[in-house]
């Protein structure tokens, strides 16, 4: 295989980056969750929790 | 409702997760093993499998803030306004992430990671800039409406200028290293075809469970501050009866 090092970084950055995106957001979700009334939290009170 | 949740996911979301995760492994199984090498490029052409989906979803998550913004501008609605910010963030993600895999894929194939005087790269620079820019608008502070208001007319702006950079290798075919499209021209063997769909496929269920998670995150911000300003009204007013 040809380039292997370019797609490594090319990969590996884009991987990283999301996965990075989703820990923070998940974090921050539990974070700010925790912290709001359970009859503000608008989308639970939908059945799909 | 039960009280103990403290998270912002759902069915939906763990669903959309899980669906993210698998498809990422079978892309890349396909994008580095299945998918053939390209004849002028070899192996660097397997950039494209994260390239094209990052880029075609950066279009999609600014045109879904400029709908947003002009639903908050028409209606002045806060749930709007709330998808408009969350899609802006994931959008300057991805239009980052095709700058990068674009400059780490113009080095093998290009002979240079970035050329000021190709247009394709230039206005993509300039929409993430814009983006970047609409995002600082929002983190401004000030009042909830001239802050939305503000920043939603940044969003259309930014919007406005997507098909300058999609159609610019195109108008400007002279003054672009970049390949005219790679979807539509017809050149590409089924399973590389079929790989960029699966990219564009799992790209899109990762946008719609950020979206979510991200205006779910937006609108606790939002309620927290509501939440806060009740309790301080509150508190004056028990003050107002002591005195």
């Amino acid at each position: 295989m040809t380039h292997v090092g370019y797609l490594l970084v090319g990969w590996g950055v884009t991987f990283a980056v999301g996965a990075a995106y989703a820990v923070n957001l998940l974090r921050r979700g539990r974070r700010l969750t925790a912290r709001v009334p359970a009859d503000r939290r608008r989308w639970m009170t939908a059945d799909d929790t | 409702m039960p009280d103990e949740i403290h998270h912002t996911g759902s069915r939906t979301t763990r669903l959309l997760g899980a669906a993210v995760v698998v498809g990422l492994v079978v892309l890349v199984v396909l994008g580095w093993f299945v998918a053939p090498e390209d004849d002028e490029q070899q192996d660097a052409v397997r950039m494209i499998f994260v390239h094209v989906p990052s880029a075609l979803f950066t279009y999609v998550a600014f045109t879904v803030t400029a709908i947003g913004s002009v639903m908050w501008l028409l209606r002045r609605s806060i749930w709007w306004d709330t998808v408009a910010a969350a899609a802006a963030e994931i959008g300057v993600l991805f239009c980052a992430l095709t700058l990068f895999t674009g400059s780490v894929w113009g080095r093998p194939t290009w002979n240079t990671y970035w050329d000021w005087g190709d247009v394709r790269l230039v206005t993509t620079l300039v929409l993430l800039l814009m983006m970047v820019g609409y995002l600082s608008v929002r983190s401004l502070g000030g009042a909830e409406s001239a802050t939305a208001t503000r920043a939603a007319i940044v969003g259309v702006l930014a919007a406005a200028i997507i098909p300058i950079v999609n159609r610019s290798v195109e108008w400007w075919e002279n003054n672009t290293l970049h390949q005219k499209s790679s979807l539509t021209d017809g050149n590409l063997e089924d399973m590389t075809l079929f790989t960029i769909v699966l990219g564009l496929v799992v790209w899109g269920l990762f946008f719609v469970w950020s979206v979510i998670h991200r205006f779910r995150i937006a609108w606790l911000e939002r309620e927290l501050r509501l939440t806060d300003l009740d309790q301080a009204l509150r508190d004056r007013r028990a003050e107002g009866e002591d005195t």
